[in-house]
């Protein structure tokens, strides 16, 4: 029975970050509760049902793939300190991805899991960028990305000391920035390395159950080592005294106390719940949240198809990053969407195996979109400008896919669709602003105004799926774990 | 205990931490680090695996005594055997 009031303890947000944060605290013996508001896990990167089909939020695709024998890596460190064994999450190989630049996609590189492909499609259309390319590989190698105290340094500043085509530039950066950057215009120089060897160096894969097989392994996992979870049961404030949190507010008025007070939500999302909290002391004010509000928020359409991809002539892209325009904008746009760049990923396109495919065919795009825009609309126009832009999106984003065997086969194959917004992520997510990559300020080492509450999941900063748990990982080992 | 069976005790650990590792022909006398891709993540758990398990404290001071099979064994051992026993 869920009625504990004091925990060792409490994790706020059932996402993936929170899940591993749990499991690891499960495992070793913590009383731990999960704290999630929604009625279901997986928070950015979860799944839900229409009309009786399941559809999937978030993860495209699982970053940081590496064959079963390589060690060290992001995955590989996962595994082993959530005790997963590589079978349980059966993760299937992407078959190709694209970056695809120009009005009709006219320039392209193509990567698959195999580095040595990017390397030869650079040295093919970037003839003079090659030695540059090489040497910024290096440098991305040996940097150190999961030291916690690492002082942040412009990547773009880095990248030109390698390279002079501004197009190699933006095209390398495309993929990264979409697949985890909150920061307009620039990344960090170490979540550059985070994301270039979660794309690049390592690679896709899903297992052909999608995010939820990747969920069920995980909450069996906290479930197996004694963790407990209160679903639809939010945390409302963080009362705190004397810089410590001493108790939570729970959604339903009640009150719970933990030692520790992990918190996935985000660094002003958390900022928030404990500014909600009346001073204790007359005069003592707390030091302000230092985290702003990310400004990058997206769409993304769903199109459910009556055929395989494969039969419109998409079968062999798994993931495309496209950009029409002469330079690659990664900002929050003038306008509801900004149909210029985006990222298509078609999940019948992994490698299932022999005869295994998914049921439907699925063609989803994600592009940027003005959070302040999507959420003015009164509900009518609302739905009119979903309308729209959906339209617009696929219009877009077929510049960059082989030529279908006539005009309207797409259109013609659409059995259903589905559409989110900036709106429809902070509806469920409660991310401010819907900014699903959080805070372009992150806290490395997880702190908080509170001496005992400590952030993780995207705002600590490790990015993409792989990154959010081994946050969650590495926020419970440095801040409890270790300190017993 | 003996410290065959501390070693066994210790290897049983790192199989279930790192279970992608081959442990058929791990060298006693040599630094586990120099023979298994283990980090201070995995060093750290078996910390805290002979803790739960066991009941064992190896303080931060003493990791260094963890470095092989043999050290293990001649650091465990004598703890392992000042454990009250079970009853």
């Amino acid at each position: 029975m869920n009625s504990s009031s004091h925990y060792d303890v409490a994790i706020i947000g059932a996402g993936m970050s929170g899940l591993a944060a749990g499991i690891r605290l499960a495992h070793f013996g913590r009383k731990v509760c999960i704290f999630e508001r929604h009625n279901a896990v997986g928070g950015l990167n979860g799944f839900y049902s229409q009309r009786g089909r399941k559809f999937d939020v978030g993860l495209h695709a699982m970053t940081n793939f590496v064959r079963p024998g390589v060690k060290g890596t992001p995955l590989t460190k996962l595994l082993r300190q959530l005790r997963i064994e590589r079978d349980e999450f059966a993760l299937c190989e992407q078959k190709q991805s694209r970056i695809a630049f120009g009005p009709r996609g006219e320039t392209s590189l193509r990567f698959t899991n195999d580095f040595a492909v990017l390397e030869q499609e650079v040295a093919e259309r970037f003839p003079a960028q090659q030695d540059g390319f090489r040497a910024l590989v290096g440098a991305v190698r040996t940097f150190d990305d999961v030291a916690l105290d690492a002082q942040p340094v412009s990547a773009r500043e880095i990248v030109r000391r390698h390279l002079t085509d501004p197009l190699l530039e933006d095209m390398l950066f495309c993929p990264l920035m979409y697949y985890g950057s909150a920061t307009e215009h620039d990344m960090e120089f170490g979540q550059f390395v985070i994301m270039f060897k979660a794309l690049f160096l390592e690679g896709f894969a899903r297992p052909f159950e999608g995010v939820r097989l990747v969920l069920r392994v995980l909450l069996d996992k906290y479930r197996a080592a004694g963790g407990e979870r209160r679903m639809k049961c939010g945390v409302q404030r963080i009362v705190s005294h004397a810089g410590r949190a001493t108790a939570l507010v729970l959604d339903d008025g009640s009150t719970i106390t933990a030692d520790h007070v992990i918190s996935s939500i985000g660094a002003p999302e958390t900022a928030a719940l404990i500014a909600a909290t009346p001073a204790v002391a007359p005069g003592a004010s707390e030091p302000a949240g230092t985290a702003p509000p990310g400004r990058l928020s997206f769409v993304e359409t769903i199109a459910v198809l009556d055929r395989q991809p494969a039969a419109l002539g998409w079968g062999d892209d798994t993931i495309v990053f496209f950009n029409d325009s002469a330079r690659f904008e990664y900002a929050r746009p003038d306008g509801l969407v900004d149909p210029r760049s985006g990222v298509i990923c078609i999940p019948n396109n992994f490698a299932f195996g022999a005869g295994r495919q998914l049921p439907e065919g699925l063609v989803r795009v994600t592009c940027l979109a003005d959070y302040d825009r999507w959420i003015a609309l009164p509900e009518a126009e609302y739905q009119a400008q979903k309308r729209h832009w959906f339209a617009a999106v696929q219009q877009s984003a077929q510049r960059f896919l082989p030529p279908l065997p006539s005009a309207n086969a797409y259109d013609a194959a659409r059995v259903t669709t589905d559409m989110f917004t900036p709106r429809t992520i902070t509806k469920y997510t409660g991310h401010v602003a819907g900014a699903i990559y959080g805070s372009p300020v992150k806290q490395r080492q997880g702190r908080t105004p509170l001496a005992n509450v400590y952030l993780c999941g995207t705002d600590q900063g490790f990015l993409g799926i792989v990154g959010a748990m081994l946050s969650g990982i590495s926020m419970a080992n440095y801040h409890i774990l270790q300190k017993s | 205990m003996t410290k065959d069976e501390c070693k066994k005790l210790v290897l049983d650990i790192i199989a279930d931490i790192a279970p992608d590792e081959d442990l058929s022909n791990v060298k006693p006398d040599v630094r586990l680090r120099d023979q298994l891709q283990l980090d201070s993540m995995d060093f750290l758990d078996i910390v805290m695996e002979l803790r739960k398990r066991h009941g064992i404290e190896v303080p931060e001071k003493d990791y260094l005594q963890l470095a092989s099979l043999d050290s293990c064994a001649e650091y465990l051992t004598p703890k392992f055997n000042a454990l009250p026993a079970k009853g």
